[in-house]
């Protein structure tokens, strides 16, 4: 295999999660009980043999750093490559695109001495094949292949998708950067593969010309010169932009014909080790069609919700339909309906916390 | 090397032949426990909360899932620069080599890897039991006393005393005498198999040892009876937590089944003292509509559609329709088919236990089934 140096770009994250990113960056939003976003899509590097990954941030990014750590637990705590945290190197060029990110790192990206780069972001929750993109890639003679999946999702909202339309030849004549999907458009999943050198030539013709504040508006703009091959994804990927998505998408783990696809079909998907024990389960416990963490203790009713690590649930106490964050506490007789508690709520014994309509969000910390 | 205070001598070569089929393929401290765990976590657990950094781990019986295992002893905190864990397998010198004869022939094989660390103090573990214990608080006994042995010591039921090393003491701890499984016993305060020794007093001992041509070069037979008999300050170190041994297929069952209890003496969640194993990479567990789990154990990985009471899942367990599981141990990545009845088992890793079949009996018997074998144990 040819060498491949990884980018996982959180430059343009959009902090649409309500109290979920108010304090930390979307790509380390808790997701499926143990792991945060970014997990997928850097474990999915490693497992195509990617050992060298940048991961370029923005802002909020502590809970990221305290996450990633030295990248042991994805195998990238390498002498040769490795994890690469790369916070902004100007903090006055934050608010313009991601241009400036991938121009502040060319050297990282010359020095490697990779011979592809494959970029991808931190908001998406699939198993993917690398490997293969990249045969379909040079099978193509491409010099660009950028990786789409048509929308069937009737959920996603808001004009913050890049839309692709390829001729009969999977390539793509016309790239619409930030706008909302009609169903069955092919939403391109921001994730791109190209020879280091044209991506280096083409991040530097962008910053002289001063035409282009984004990678994806460098693209859109040379598909007459490139040949941009678009790549069909077939599997499951999550579309999550608001606080509903993430909810519905959430819940979605509770059919194992997902989660088999996600975590046994492709490649194993790697978190940070908490070195919880095994979940408890106690003689009052009553748990149906949940998701469940280690390090939790279940005196109570569980339906149809998903537990991540190290929670306590009281004696008679009820959680329906909700999400409930790592080190919740919900005393005992409490209802918890239609809602998803951030890491570290504590829920009073008999208090009620429901919604009606909406998944509610409880913000990090709360007392109840 | 830079010295230091303490070094631990882990000693993980046993066969475990009281475990059955269980420990075919592997040593004793390399099965499974708890639901996530291997036996041989808690003594390495201990070591790293105690700030015991240098471990050496002596293996012999089926040493390759323990050494892959163990590997660089990341998972413990002991992938250090100075010190950390080292695997010592028994190996051929110039003048030939040979197996370990007893626990102090181990020690002396090794006293090379002990030397180069010119330690103030060594630790003598095994990885045989569950309980856990700050090391650093014996060894402050150790110092204050001014001992040049300390063993640790637990008091056992009276009619049990008979199946221990067993230690008879003066007012102030100092063993005056020490029994090696008495058929009559003075006190009920039995070894616990650890002990911390002058690492310069140790090795004179070992040495001597070695001459002694009927010597069966154990710690608990020769070693610790000559310091006894020299007049050398063996202090007994009283220990009040949970401790097992999980040597026999009951045990093993025992101990699995205590962790269960609503408050179990032995806590595996302390966020003080982590019980630390390898991580295997797991979703959490799934429970579906139909399964119904009660006071149970269940690790990541694991898909239950059935019924689990009282028992112990490991990671990558499936439980089918309609199956029922009661006071087991399912080691990793059992299959279990639908209708299935199991109850009072303990499953070999990588079963596959087709639809509709019963394991195990109601009669207070432990069934153990291995290698697509089923034994069952009285008793």
């Amino acid at each position: 295999m040819k060498k491949v140096v990884g980018v996982i770009n959180l430059v343009d994250e959009k902090n649409t999660l309500s109290e979920l990113t108010n304090h930390r960056s979307f790509a380390s939003v808790p997701f499926a009980g143990r792991y945060r976003l970014i997990d997928f899509s850097l474990s999915n590097l490693t497992n195509a043999g990617v050992n060298t990954v940048a991961v370029f941030t923005r802002e909020k990014y502590r809970s990221l750093f305290d996450h990633l750590g030295s990248g042991r637990e994805w195998d990238l705590d390498r002498h040769q490559g490795g994890l690469f945290f790369q916070p902004p190197a100007d903090e006055e060029r934050r608010s313009t695109g991601d241009i400036h990110s991938f121009h502040e790192n060319l050297s990282f990206f010359k020095r490697s001495l990779s011979h592809y780069v494959l970029v991808t972001n931190g908001q998406l929750v699939w198993n993917v094949d690398f490997d293969q993109i990249i045969e379909e890639h040079e099978a193509q003679n491409a010099d660009i292949t950028v990786v789409y999946k048509p929308c069937d999702d009737p959920y996603t909202s808001g004009s913050h998708y890049n839309v692709l339309y390829t001729n009969d030849d999977e390539r793509v004549d016309r790239l619409n950067l930030g706008v909302e999907p009609l169903p069955g458009d092919n939403v391109y999943l921001n994730t791109f593969l190209m020879k280091s050198s044209l991506l280096i030539s083409l991040v530097e013709d962008s910053i002289e010309s001063g035409k282009y504040q984004s990678i994806n508006e460098a693209i859109a703009a040379s598909l007459d010169r490139y040949h941009v091959h678009a790549h069909h994804f077939g599997g499951y990927v999550t579309f999550i932009d608001s606080v509903e998505s993430y909810y519905r998408y959430s819940m979605e783990m509770l059919d194992p014909n997902v989660t088999q696809e996600l975590f046994y079909n492709t490649g194993p998907i790697y978190t940070k080790v908490k070195h919880e024990s095994p979940a408890k389960y106690l003689e009052s416990s009553t748990v149906s069609n949940s998701l469940i963490a280690n390090g939790c203790t279940i005196s109570g009713t569980v339906e149809n919700s998903i537990l991540f690590r190290g929670i306590r649930v009281g004696k008679g106490a009820v959680i329906r339909n909700s999400i409930i964050m790592q080190k919740c506490e919900i005393g005992e007789g409490a209802v918890i309906e239609n809602v998803i508690l951030d890491k570290d709520v504590s829920v009073s014994p008999n208090e009620t916390v429901t919604s009606e309509d909406q998944p509610r969000v409880i913000a990090k910390s709360t007392v109840i | 090397m830079s010295k230091k205070r303490c070094v631990a001598m882990l000693l993980a070569g046993g066969q475990g032949t009281r475990l059955g089929k269980l420990t075919t393929r592997l040593a004793k401290p390399a099965v499974p426990f708890g639901g996530k765990y291997r036996i041989i976590d808690f003594t390495l657990s201990n070591c790293s909360n105690s700030g015991i950094d240098t471990v050496g781990v002596l293996t012999q019986y089926q040493p390759y899932i323990l050494n892959s295992y163990i590997g660089i002893g990341s998972s413990w905190d002991l992938d250090r620069k100075n010190g950390g864990v080292s695997v010592l397998p028994p190996y051929m010198g110039q003048k030939g080599g040979e197996w370990y004869r007893g626990t102090a022939n181990a020690i002396y094989q090794n006293m090379y890897y002990i030397k180069q660390y010119d330690p103030e103090y060594v630790l003598v573990i095994s990885g045989d039991h569950i309980y856990k214990m700050d090391y650093s608080e014996m060894l402050d006994y150790h110092e204050q006393r001014n001992a040049d042995a300390t063993i640790a010591v637990l008091e056992v039921p009276w009619h049990e005393a008979s199946r221990f090393g067993i230690m008879n003491t003066d007012d102030e701890d100092r063993i005056v005498e020490f029994q090696e499984k008495p058929a009559e016993p003075k006190t009920n305060l039995a070894s616990m198999g650890i002990y911390i020794f002058n690492w310069k007093a140790l090795e004179k001992y070992l040495t001597e040892d070695e001459q002694k041509s009927d010597s069966s070069n154990d710690f608990g037979k020769d070693i610790i009876p000559a310091m006894i008999e020299d007049e050398k300050n063996v202090f007994a170190y009283s220990f009040n937590g949970y401790w097992k041994d999980v040597g026999t297929l009951q045990s093993l069952w025992e101990a699995n089944m205590d962790l269960l209890d609503d408050d179990p003496s032995l806590i595996l969640n302390d966020p003080a003292w982590k019980i630390y194993s390898v991580n295997p990479n797991q979703p959490p567990q799934y429970i579906a509509p139909q399964a119904k789990v009660t006071r149970s154990l269940v690790n990541e990985g694991c898909v239950v559609y059935g019924e689990v009471y009282r028992s112990v899942l490991f990671y990558g367990v499936h439980v089918g329709l309609g199956s029922t599981i009661k006071n087991s141990i399912i080691m990793p990545n059992v299959k279990i088919g639908a209708n299935v009845t199991i109850e009072n088992a303990i499953v070999e890793s990588g079963t596959v236990v087709e639809d509709g079949m019963t394991l195990g009996s109601s009669d207070g018997s432990i069934s153990l089934i291995a290698d697509g074998e089923i034994v069952s144990v009285p008793k």
